[in-house]
Order: structure tokens, then C-alpha cells, then sequence
């Protein structure tokens, strides 16, 4: 090895020290590189792809906006679309209202062995996701555990029908599913609060329910919205649960996107709705971040 | 004091957590208008006895009493005390002058007039123009008057500090002190203010109770505590003490006369301390700078002849370490550096004579039944 070249070596080195940034990226680099081949790449081609139209067995990839358009005049995708947002909005306004207590209770009420509450609360979690919705399926079902012991009581004259195969069915199977991923943020949350601000609270005259909503609720909110994202963004897009429990009144939007990209054999009417359900979350989700944020004054 | 002199009573109130007692059957009067310190080191029971008296905790016997109403039935949010806390306990999530309205809330006030005593409170604590920030824009002296003027915001009747000048850097502190009694004084509520610094309860109380163990040592006045100790621990927590072993040998009316392991054989006035017997092993304090250092060649003083030792110099004074003849430990003699030790320097292994006036020996009993005997007599005395 020559001179030269162990300096050009030890100067290579000498920046990649120095330099932050290119530090950092090296550090990326893998991640980087299968978040470029295995999302950006597949989105840009979703993107070309809702501008092209479906001509039997080919493309046309002449660019046009005929499957926007499509998405726009036909009342059919506007109902799913709308119906998807409303069943993951209740199930994300479920999921938080049952998930705050418990988190609550741990962060507050239990002072040893946190972490083994933890762990029991996302036990649901170690079974399989399918395995689950058939449980759903066995409870709610026509001849299933709810209606058979109601009848069995004297309490039913005939099985409850709306159970299964519903918007409701869809909803209690996807809050179970999903509690785990709101308990976790809204733990991290509480837990963080400092005891002495609430004891600050106390002393300054709250009672105990004018003190939660004065401190622990605005202080909580950063797990609150976490927990809200987390189950919303993804289960708009779920179609197992709506395929399974939802019947015909229970499909939502990914049911359809699935069926464009199987049966319908039309991918690009697909991507368009891909897309469209992209563009509307994110859409909700700022406007959800922004309106918390000026609720309570919290992160400004 | 007379019982309807006290607007806090804390009466016989122990707190047990498991087998440990935090506090042991202490009780306190209190006055209106009175700066009262608790002091101890810490884990001594100060901060619970405090956290009692604002109802975050609930005493396992006992009763406290302010104003007359037993407060043991009362929630903390509607007793009549205020706290500032530790760690300040600012509201992250409100500005500064939210945080101070925070306790009006719940007032039937309008809003002209909340702004009006907001505004007040922030001109108190000199903090006008400060409303509009966050508690992370403030610096530790800022919250730290956040704090006092949330509290303070509310009128209450008892204002309770634990340890709020503990995270402020010494010159802020004694600043914050200076400040914090006038504010007192000005608003004329009744502060109980827990520490464990010495210097800062002597600085800025009207009387002070020294705890340990969940017990109360002694109440007194600032310079009571520093001159009439009622016992060794109370002695060598407050200030810098020299104590010397002794016995009684003769009792005579006021005086004893005492056989010292190092002073030889002394007479000192026994004032209240007249329990003593003959035959007693006691200590006997006494603070450095109440001794008196000449060189030897004064002859015809009164005192004991002793070797330095060493010497250290501390700017406003100097110590001299002076061994003496039957004493491990040399004696702590403070001494002025504008005093005649400055013109007569006394080197390593000269020979000095200590000298003392009457009144600066403190006679404390030396065993543990001796110790509570002198307590229960200097709390009888006291009540």
C-alpha cells in the first residue's frame, strides 16, 4: 500500500467521523434500501397505475382521470368509502374509551409487577389475527355463545340477528383486535406525568374528576392521539375482519380495492382507490392532530 | 403559648408506614402569622408531617387542627393551605399565567378580576411580563416564584414549602431567602417551611422544630436552638460545636463544679439544666467562636493551656485546632482575622491559652435517659 493512498484512506475516514450527517445515513443505508425497493417503488408505479385504464386483459396506459372520476359519480365507492371511515372511526373512539381506563389502572393503581400487566393485556396478541375473527364469529354468531345462553335464560324468543354479519360485528372484532395497540401509548403517557402535578392539582381545589380533566387528560393527550392513529390508519384498510363478521352491509372499502385487484381484474380502478383512501386519511389525520393540538394548547 | 394561641395544632400525630414510623407522636403549635421551620435531615419525617398537614397523607393517629376545625375529614383540595412543591409542580401544559389561575378557576370571580389578581400575583413575585410563557421557558429562580405565586394566588391560610430553594444555586438562594421573609411578612400568612438546611431555617424563621427519627428534638426561637441546645444532637446539627466529655462532681445552688476530659476541673452555671446529680456523665458544648485564643505569655488569665495544632483560614474568620492535654480531638476555636491573632501569628506546636466566658458553657446530659428526661423538661418549659 502506498502513501498516497493511505492518506486518501485516513482522510475518507476522517470526514465519514466528522460528518453527522453521512454518519447517519450509513447507520440507514440498509433500512433505506428496502424502504426504496419495497415501498417508494411500488407507490410510484400505484400512482402511474390509477392514472391508466383497465381494457379487458391490458393496460392502456395512456394517463387520464377516468377512474377518479369513476370514484367521484358512482354512489357505490362514495357509500364504502364513507362506511370504512365510520366503522374504524367508532372502532378507534371504542378502542380508546376501553383502553384508557386499563391504562389508567396500571399507571396509577399498580405499583408493582407493571410489567406483567402489560404483557397480559396484549395476550390477546399471541393468538393469530384470523384465529380471533373466528372467535368473534363463534360468540356473535346465529347460534352462537351470546344468543344461545340468552335464549337458554328465557331472556331471547329468537336469536338476535344483527349481531354477526354486520357493521357492529365488525366493529367489537376490530376494538379487541386492536386494544393492545391503544393500552401501550396511553400507558406510556400517563405513566410519564408527573405524581406531584396532580398532587399540585389537588392542592389548588380540584376534586378528583375536575383534576383529571384539568391535568392528567391534556397531559395524557400525546398517547391519546398516538393510540387514535394507530388504530385508525389501519383499519380503514382492513378487509379480513369486514370479509368474515361484516356481511353485505358490513363490507367496507379494502373489500372492494381486494376484489378490483382479483375478480374484477381491474388493477388500475384499484390503485385509484388505493389512493383515494390514502389521500382521505391523511387528510383526517392532520386535521384530528391539528384540532387536539388547539383543543388543550398541549405541544405548541 | 396558651391553646387557643394556636392556629395549627398538630396534636399527639404519628404516621406509620408499615413497621417503619415516619413521625412518631409529634405535636406542634403553630401561630398565625408565625414562619415555622421544620428541620432535619433528610428522611427525619418533615416532608410527611408537612404532606399531612396539606391532606396528601392522613396521619395513623392524631389529630390536626387548624383554625379549630379538625382536618381529618377534609380533603386536601378544600383545606385551607396552599403548597409549593419541591419540584415546583408547574402545569407544562398552561402558561404562566394559567398556571396561576389555575386555583381561581373554581372562585366566583370574573374574568376582569382574575386577570386583575394574576397580574398582581406576577407583579409579587416579580415576574410582570412573564405570563405568556411556558414552564421550560423559565429558569429555576422563575418557576420556583411560579410556584410560590400559584399558591400564594389562592389567600390561603397556611402556606406550606417543602424544600423550595433546595434546587437553586447558593447565590439565587440566599437572594430567594431574603425575599421569601419579606414576602411573608408582607402577606402575613402562615408559613411552615420544611429543610434540611440549618443556615436557611435560622435565616428565616421565627422558630424552628429540629426532627429525627420521626421525632421532634426541640422548638425554639433561631437563637434559643443555636445557644440553648437542649441536647447533643440538636447541638452538632445546628452550627459547629466542641464537646468535651465531663462529670459532676459537686452541685452548688445554680453551679456545678464539673471534671472535663480536657479542661480540667471547671465551674459552670447549670441554669435550667438543674436535673443534673452528682455523679452525672454529661457533655459540655461549646461553640468555637465563644472561646477565646491569647498566646501564652498572658499570665494570670483565667483559662486552659493547650498546643496548636493547625489553622485554616475561611475569609470572614479562621479556625484554630488546639490540642489539649486528655482530649483525642483538638478544640475549634474561631477566631476574627482582624483580631490580635493577625499581629501575633501563632505557629504549629506553640503554646496558646484558651479562655471562655461563663455563659458559653452548655451543659447537655451524655446518656439517652438523661437525653428524653432533658427533652420533656425543655418542652414543659417551652409550652
Amino acid at each position: 500500500m502506498t502513501q498516497t493512498h493511505d492518506t486518501l484512506r485516513g482522510r475518507l475516514y476522517a470526514f465519514f467521523l466528522r460528518s453527522e450527517p453521512v454518519r447517519g445515513f450509513a447507520l440507514l443505508s440498509p433500512t433505506l434500501l428496502i424502504m426504496l425497493a419495497g415501498m417508494c417503488v411500488p407507490f410510484v408505479i400505484l400512482v402511474a397505475m390509477s392514472f391508466w385504464t383497465q381494457h379487458v386483459f391490458e393496460f392502456d396506459t395512456t394517463l387520464s382521470l377516468t377512474n377518479y372520476n369513476e370514484i367521484v359519480d358512482k354512489p357505490m365507492y362514495r357509500v364504502l368509502l364513507t362506511r370504512s371511515l365510520a366503522i374504524s372511526g367508532a372502532c378507534t373512539v371504542a378502542t380508546v374509551l376501553l383502553a384508557y381506563p386499563m391504562a389508567y389502572y396500571v399507571a396509577f393503581h399498580v405499583h408493582r409487577h407493571k410489567m406483567v400487566w402489560i404483557v397480559l393485556m396484549t395476550l390477546p396478541f399471541w393468538s393469530s389475527y384470523l384465529l380471533r375473527v373466528f372467535a368473534w364469529k363463534i360468540i356473535l354468531g346465529y347460534n352462537g355463545a351470546i344468543n344461545a345462553s340468552f335464549m337458554g335464560l328465557g331472556w331471547l324468543e329468537k336469536p338476535l340477528e344483527f349481531l354477526l354479519y354486520s357493521p357492529t360485528a365488525v366493529v367489537i372484532t376490530l376494538t379487541h383486535a386492536w386494544a393492545a395497540f391503544a393500552i401501550l401509548p396511553i400507558y406510556v403517557s400517563l405513566e410519564k406525568i408527573d405524581r406531584s402535578l396532580l398532587e399540585a392539582a389537588t392542592d389548588l381545589g380540584d376534586g378528583p374528576v375536575k383534576r383529571f380533566i384539568g391535568v392528567t387528560l391534556p397531559l395524557s393527550l400525546p398517547g391519546v392521539i398516538a393510540a387514535s392513529l394507530l388504530i385508525f390508519i389501519p383499519t380503514v384498510g382492513d378487509f379480513v375482519t369486514p370479509a368474515l363478521v361484516g356481511g353485505p352491509d358490513g363490507a367496507m372499502i379494502a373489500n372492494l380495492i381486494q376484489v378490483q385487484f382479483a375478480r374484477v381484474n381491474n388493477w388500475p380502478m384499484g390503485a385509484a382507490l388505493s389512493l383515494a383512501m390514502m389521500v382521505i386519511i391523511a387528510a383526517i389525520s392532520l386535521l384530528y392532530i391539528w384540532t387536539a393540538r388547539r383543543f388543550t394548547e398541549y405541544g405548541r | 403559648m396558651r391553646a387557643n394561641d394556636a392556629y395549627i395544632s398538630i396534636q399527639a400525630v404519628s404516621k406509620h408506614f408499615g413497621p417503619v414510623r415516619a413521625v412518631d407522636d409529634i405535636s406542634i403549635d403553630i401561630r398565625s402569622g408565625e414562619f415555622f421551620s421544620l428541620l432535619g435531615a433528610s428522611g427525619c419525617g418533615k416532608t410527611t408531617l408537612l404532606r399531612m398537614i396539606a391532606g396528601f397523607e392522613s396521619p395513623t393517629h392524631g389529630e390536626i387542627v387548624i383554625e379549630g376545625v379538625p382536618m381529618s375529614q377534609v380533603p386536601p383540595y378544600r383545606r385551607p393551605t396552599n403548597m409549593v412543591f419541591q419540584n415546583y409542580a408547574i402545569f407544562p401544559h398552561l402558561t404562566v399565567s394559567k398556571n396561576l389561575a389555575y386555583g381561581l378557576r373554581y372562585e366566583k370571580i370574573d374574568k376582569a378580576e382574575m386577570n386583575t389578581r394574576v397580574g398582581e400575583a406576577l407583579e409579587m413575585v416579580k415576574l410582570g411580563g412573564f405570563g405568556a410563557r411556558r414552564s421550560h421557558e423559565l429558569s429555576g429562580g422563575q418557576r420556583q416564584r411560579v410556584a410560590l405565586a400559584r399558591a400564594l394566588i389562592k389567600r390561603p391560610k397556611v402556606l406550606l414549602l417543602d424544600e423550595p430553594l433546595g434546587a437553586l444555586d447558593k447565590k439565587l438562594r440566599a437572594d430567594m431567602q431574603l425575599e421569601l421573609r419579606a414576602l411573608q411578612e408582607s402577606v402575613g400568612i402562615t408559613f411552615i417551611f420544611v429543610t434540611h438546611d440549618q443556615e436557611e431555617a435560622m435565616t428565616l424563621s421565627d422558630r424552628i422544630a429540629v426532627m429525627s427519627h420521626g421525632q421532634v428534638l426541640q422548638i425554639a426561637s433561631p437563637k434559643e436552638l443555636y445557644n440553648r441546645p437542649v441536647n447533643v444532637e440538636v447541638a452538632d446539627f445546628i452550627g459547629q460545636m466542641n464537646f468535651i466529655d465531663a462529670s459532676v462532681s459537686r452541685m452548688s445552688g445554680e453551679r456545678a463544679e464539673l471534671d472535663t476530659a480536657g479542661l480540667g476541673r471547671i465551674s459552670a452555671p447549670t441554669g435550667e439544666a438543674s436535673f443534673f446529680q452528682e455523679g452525672d456523665a454529661i457533655v459540655v458544648a461549646i461553640r468555637p467562636e465563644k472561646l477565646t485564643l491569647s498566646g501564652d505569655r498572658n499570665g494570670g488569665r483565667e483559662g486552659v493551656q493547650g498546643v496548636m495544632r493547625a489553622a485554616t483560614y475561611l475569609g470572614d474568620r479562621s479556625h484554630y485546632y488546639v490540642d489539649l492535654p486528655g482530649r483525642e480531638e483538638p478544640l475549634v476555636v474561631a477566631g476574627s482575622d482582624s483580631g490580635p491573632m493577625d499581629h501575633d501569628p501563632l505557629e504549629r506546636g506553640s503554646p496558646v491559652l484558651v479562655s471562655w466566658a461563663d455563659d458559653a458553657l452548655v451543659l447537655l446530659p451524655r446518656d439517652e435517659a438523661l437525653a428524653s428526661a432533658s427533652r420533656e423538661e425543655s418542652s414543659s418549659n417551652g409550652t
